[in-house]
This record gives C-alpha cells, sequence and structure tokens, in this order.
C-alpha cells in the first residue's frame, strides 16, 4: 500500500513536476480552444458541401476516409511524412491539422443529421418572409439543427478533447507529453496521475452534462 | 524528376513496398488479433456491467458510475501510459500487447455500460409489467423481455463507438506493439522515406473502410426503429 502511494500518489514529486504541467494543460488548452471551433467549422462545410448533388459521393468517400484512418495515423502521415515531399509542419500545426480533419468528419455527420431533422417547412416559412438562403441557414434552420444534436456535439467534443493527448507522441510539449517527461525523469508514476487528474477536471463536467442528457431523452420517451 | 515521379518516389516507393510488404501484413494481423479480443472482453464486460446496475443495489451502482466516468473522460493514452510505465513499479509486470488489450476492454466497457443503461431505461414500464404478470421473476423480465429490446437500440451507437475504439489499436505503436503503426514507423525511420506510413494508411483504410460502411448500413437499419 506504501509502495502505491510512493509510485502514484507521491505529493513532492507531483509538486516537482506541477510547473511543467501547468505549462503543458497552457498548450492543451490552446489546442482544444482551436481544434474544436476548426472541426465544428469544418464539419460544417462537410454537412453543407454533402448536400450539394455533384459533391455528394466525393464528401461521403472523404468522410468514410477519413473515419477509418486512426488520428494517431494522420497525425504521424501529417508531421513524419510530408516532409519527405519538401513540406514541414511544426507540431503544433500538424495536430491542429490532423484533430480539425478528424474532426470535421465526425461532426460533419452530426450536423449532417441535425439539419436533416429541421422539417421542409422551416425552409419554407422562412423562404416566404423573405429571408435569403444563407440568412434561413444560420438564422433559422442550424440554431435549431444544433439544439437537435447537442448531445452528440458535446460528446464529440469531449473525444476531440481527449484527441489532443495524441499531440505527445510528435513531441508538441502539452499536458501528457510534460507529464511522460517528468515521469521519465524521476521513474515514478505519479505526474502522469496529476496529468490524469487535470484531465478528469476538464472533462468530467462534461461527460456528467451527458448522462444528463442522455437520461433526460430516455425519460421522455 | 518531374513532380509525379518525385510524389511517387516519396510516398508509394515501388521497391519499399516491395521490401515492406509482409511487415505491414504481419502488423494487420496482429491489429485483428487486437482488435478482436478487445471487442469481445469490452462488449461482454459493458454488458454484465449494465445488467449489475439494473438491480439498483446503491454502493455499486455508484461504484460502477464513478469508473464508466472516468473511463469516458480520460483519454486512452494517459491510460496506457500509466499502466505500461506505472504498473512495473509496483510489481505488476505486463506485457504491452495485455496492457493495451485491457486498457481499451476497459474503455469500450464503459461505453457500453452506458449505452446499453440508457437502452434499458428507455424500454417502457409496462414491458416490465406484463412480463412479470406472465411469471417471470425480475432476472427472468430483464433477460429475456428487456435487455433484447435495450440491445436492439444500442446497436447503431454501440457500433459507431465500437469502431472507434478498435481505430486506437495504433496507440499501441506508442509502447512498442508490433502492430501496423509500429511496423510502419519503424521502417520510415530506417528508409527516411514515406512509403511505410502510407502503406499503413492503405493498410487501416483496407481493414477499416469496410468496417465504416458496414456501421453505415446497421445505423440505417436499426436507426429510427423503436421497440
Amino acid at each position: 500500500m506504501d509502495l502505491l502511494i510512493d509510485q502514484f500518489f507521491n505529493t513532492a514529486i507531483m509538486a516537482q513536476a506541477w510547473p511543467i504541467l501547468w505549462r503543458g494543460l497552457q498548450m492543451t488548452l490552446l489546442l482544444c480552444l482551436t481544434a474544436v471551433p476548426l472541426g465544428l467549422l469544418g464539419g460544417l462545410l462537410v454537412a453543407l458541401a454533402g448536400r450539394v448533388r455533384a459533391l455528394r459521393w466525393t464528401v461521403v468517400a472523404l468522410v468514410d476516409l477519413l473515419r477509418a484512418v486512426p488520428p494517431l495515423v494522420l497525425l504521424l502521415f501529417l508531421y513524419a511524412g510530408l516532409p519527405f515531399a519538401g513540406i514541414h509542419l511544426p507540431p503544433f500545426l500538424a495536430a491542429l491539422l490532423a484533430l480539425g480533419l478528424n474532426a470535421s468528419s465526425f461532426y460533419g455527420e452530426i450536423w449532417r443529421a441535425g439539419i436533416d431533422s429541421v422539417g421542409h417547412g422551416q425552409w419554407e416559412a422562412a423562404r416566404s418572409t423573405g429571408l435569403g438562403h444563407r440568412q434561413t441557414l444560420t438564422a433559422v434552420i442550424l440554431p435549431q439543427a444544433a439544439r437537435a444534436v447537442l448531445p452528440d456535439l458535446v460528446s464529440n467534443t469531449i473525444e476531440v478533447v481527449k484527441l489532443t493527448s495524441l499531440a505527445s507522441v510528435v513531441a508538441l510539449p502539452e499536458l501528457l507529453y510534460s507529464a511522460d517527461m517528468a515521469r521519465s525523469v524521476t521513474y515514478n508514476a505519479s505526474p502522469l496521475m496529476l496529468a490524469a487528474g487535470l484531465y478528469l477536471a476538464l472533462l468530467w463536467p462534461l461527460v456528467r452534462l451527458l448522462a444528463r442528457f442522455e437520461h433526460r431523452s430516455a425519460g421522455s420517451r | 524528376m518531374g513532380g509525379w515521379e518525385r510524389f511517387v518516389d516519396t510516398f508509394f516507393k515501388p521497391a519499399l513496398i516491395e521490401r515492406y510488404w509482409p511487415a505491414i501484413l504481419d502488423g494487420m494481423w496482429v491489429t485483428i488479433q487486437i482488435a478482436a479480443a478487445v471487442v469481445v472482453t469490452g462488449l461482454a464486460l459493458g454488458l454484465l456491467l449494465a445488467v449489475i446496475r439494473a438491480y439498483r443495489i446503491r454502493p455499486l451502482t455508484w461504484a460502477i458510475i464513478l469508473c464508466v466516468d472516468v473511463l469516458r473522460a480520460l483519454p486512452p493514452l494517459v491510460l496506457i501510459l500509466l499502466a505500461y510505465f506505472g504498473l512495473p513499479n509496483i510489481g505488476i509486470l505486463l506485457s504491452a500487447f495485455t496492457v493495451l488489450w485491457l486498457v481499451l476492454s476497459a474503455v469500450l466497457a464503459a461505453f457500453t455500460e452506458e449505452i446499453v443503461w440508457a437502452g434499458i431505461t428507455s424500454i417502457r414500464k409496462g414491458q416490465w409489467d406484463a412480463a412479470r404478470s406472465t411469471g417471470f421473476g425480475f432476472t427472468g423480465a430483464l433477460i429475456f423481455v428487456v435487455l433484447p429490446q435495450a440491445i436492439r437500440l444500442a446497436i447503431p451507437p454501440l457500433t459507431n463507438r465500437t469502431i472507434a475504439i478498435t481505430k486506437n489499436t495504433a496507440l499501441g505503436s506508442v509502447i512498442g506493439v508490433a502492430e501496423i503503426l509500429n511496423r510502419a514507423t519503424t521502417a520510415q525511420s530506417v528508409e527516411g522515406n514515406a512509403t511505410p506510413l502510407a502503406m499503413a494508411a492503405i493498410a487501416y483504410c483496407l481493414l477499416f473502410v469496410p468496417v465504416v460502411i458496414a456501421g453505415r448500413w446497421i445505423e440505417t437499419r436499426f436507426g429510427w426503429r423503436r421497440a
């Protein structure tokens, strides 16, 4: 038991590692705050492009390919593969691009379901009041679509935040990378436990929110 | 060298494809083995947890909710590194393959429990009453009447989640499990060429595009049919 506490919950080592974990957490937050909006926007473009008949099959094929390739493979391809073609991406950009592409394909499917759930009458009613196509979309359709698929949007956002930890593999000094550095220097897993605690603090509220959504939708049936 | 030749030489160099396709094929086999093991144990454990939760025994319910929440909130890579580098220090030595299998199974079990439980709570009370009135006990009503309907509701979200988690087998490359990505990154650093990574991407597409398409089909097939 003492061994367990010493190896996983060593407060002295945690305190020592805290400064670099704090910097790592800031990098993780920066990556989240750029990758999530990028994915939401990219997903919206995917959903809208999928509604154009000429583009539909291209979009479906691209989305399916992106959903089939593990995000880590995509990240390593962008970071370690592209330099051979003369394209050098710094770790942050490679991670942002990989997460953005991956998230776009998943958010895209969610937006599509959301837009489909808004009745056709809403389009006609909005157009008949004099709104243009773009105004109809942004002021009438998308707000209702977002509300309909809010649980799925939250669920995928949790996944994107978790995926930011992959950036540690390409040496971006985010939370997991910093914690693993501290782990390898101290030969002690406590920094990783601290990082796990920080991820929990970040994501547990969202997971609880999601559980309440699921419970509510089950109760109303 | 023209642009096209340079592109082929960088990403699809024939000599390297010939040299490394057996290794990538071996990697695909390892990936399939882990994925299959994770799907079986993860789904079974998750289903068991959802059944236990249905008995509404307070301390057990709380323990399940706590574990499920933690496993849903933590990035799998954090769990993998914790288990692989942390456990040996307290005398538990596990192979990289075992760590990957256990962690991904636990994560899949957590999501499965949540999804099946949502299915169970969405079955109307009348179904329970009707089953009990025909002479089933609580366990009989749960297993023969409620669970089959709940699982049917759970299939579309469960399919998507299972695909996402089996793709995480690629995380094994970080701790040295000799799956597709691991073989490719090793070859890539030896050769100084992106061809092995391109081969890995294609190998994943070969494995998972059919699964993703099957997932789409299952989603529309079971999608809006309420039990």
